[in-house]
């Protein structure tokens, strides 16, 4: 079962997924970038399947180009659940 | 060893790919027997695993076709957790001289060997990397790499499964996924019905290989132990192309 995607929740989806990723949990704010956070292309589709699982929200390639920070991905997600 | 999730063979009511299966399902894997129509053939196997103290349930999707394919993933998802072992088997071939081959001859062959291996690996990875483990083991041929007169949509798509293999390895080696293939040559299965025996002949080993030699490689390339085996292909053809 997927869960409801508000702001709050999906927020705290997307830090701890940054975190199982290997970001650096001091560094993950809203407002950081991916660059900042050590995040690279394969973080980014990890990331989409952990958003996929919890709030059964499909993020495809092109979605996520040109995606660069943090608040960015979270909005995408509570706009498109 | 099957840890917390399930495999899926493509194509695997017979032949290599239902070798496969039954290879996997003795490894402790919970197996998905795909098949496309054959459901007979895969409800016997299924049949015969379970009572052999295995899991495995039989999972009708045409692989050519991007929603079966996800229906397939979800079925298993749901019922045996995450697919982390793939194994990309159905294949077909439609074969004639490149002269005279048809588009939907053409088109078809490249669509089910290729195109569909594609779609079930990108359905299977991000789970796989999420889960930090995972196998798709894609079933090429020596034809592609080598050779055959009549088969330049099968060797086209064969190659071209090598090709993937290779690069999308690179893409996840980092998260304990890997990507390999098994390149077979000839192996008595009804694919190769038909094909001259004097070709054994050719055959260092002067024998046709068995599905299961076929499906004990993929066994080995699924295992916990071919963990730094990977974007490779390992040839099954009785020393043929050696």
């Amino acid at each position: 079962m997927t869960r409801e995607a508000t702001n709050e929740s999906v927020q705290k989806v997307i830090f701890d997924g940054l975190e199982e990723v290997g970001a650096e949990p001091a560094e993950i704010t809203r407002t950081a970038s991916f660059e900042e956070l050590d995040v690279d292309s394969l973080d980014v589709v990890e990331l989409a399947q952990i958003v996929e699982d919890e709030f059964g929200v499909r993020l495809e390639g092109e979605d996520m180009k040109g995606l660069e920070r943090v608040d960015q991905v979270i909005d995408l997600v509570v706009a498109r659940a | 060893m099957s840890p917390d999730g399930c495999a899926i063979v493509t194509g695997a009511a017979r032949g290599i790919g239902a070798a496969s299966a039954r290879t996997l399902a003795e490894a402790g894997w919970s197996v998905g027997i795909n098949y496309r129509a054959d459901s007979e053939g895969a409800s016997a196997l299924a049949d015969e695993i379970v009572q052999a103290g295995g899991e495995a349930v039989a999972v009708q999707g045409d692989v050519r076709d991007p929603d079966a394919v996800d229906a397939v993933f979800a079925r298993m998802e749901r019922d045996h957790g995450p697919v982390l072992v793939l194994v990309n088997n159905a294949g077909i071939r439609a074969d004639g001289l490149a002269a005279q081959l048809g588009d939907d001859d053409w088109d078809e062959v490249i669509a089910t060997n290729l195109s569909a291996a594609f779609r079930a690996t990108r359905r299977a990875l991000g789970p796989m990397l999420r889960a930090r483990f995972g196998r798709v083991v894609n079933i090429a041929s020596i034809v592609g790499p080598r050779a055959n007169a009549g088969q330049a949509n099968y060797a086209a798509a064969k190659a071209g499964l090598i090709g993937m293999t290779k690069t999308v390895a690179v893409e996840v080696a980092r998260r304990g996924v890997t990507v390999n293939a098994v390149a077979p040559g000839f192996v008595e299965t009804r694919l190769t019905d038909g094909i001259g025996k004097e070709a054994l002949g050719a055959i260092p080993a002067r024998r046709a290989g068995a599905p299961e030699e076929v499906a004990a490689c993929v066994g080995f390339l699924a295992s916990e132990g071919a963990a730094y085996v990977n974007g490779a292909t390992l040839v099954v053809d009785g020393g043929l192309s050696a």
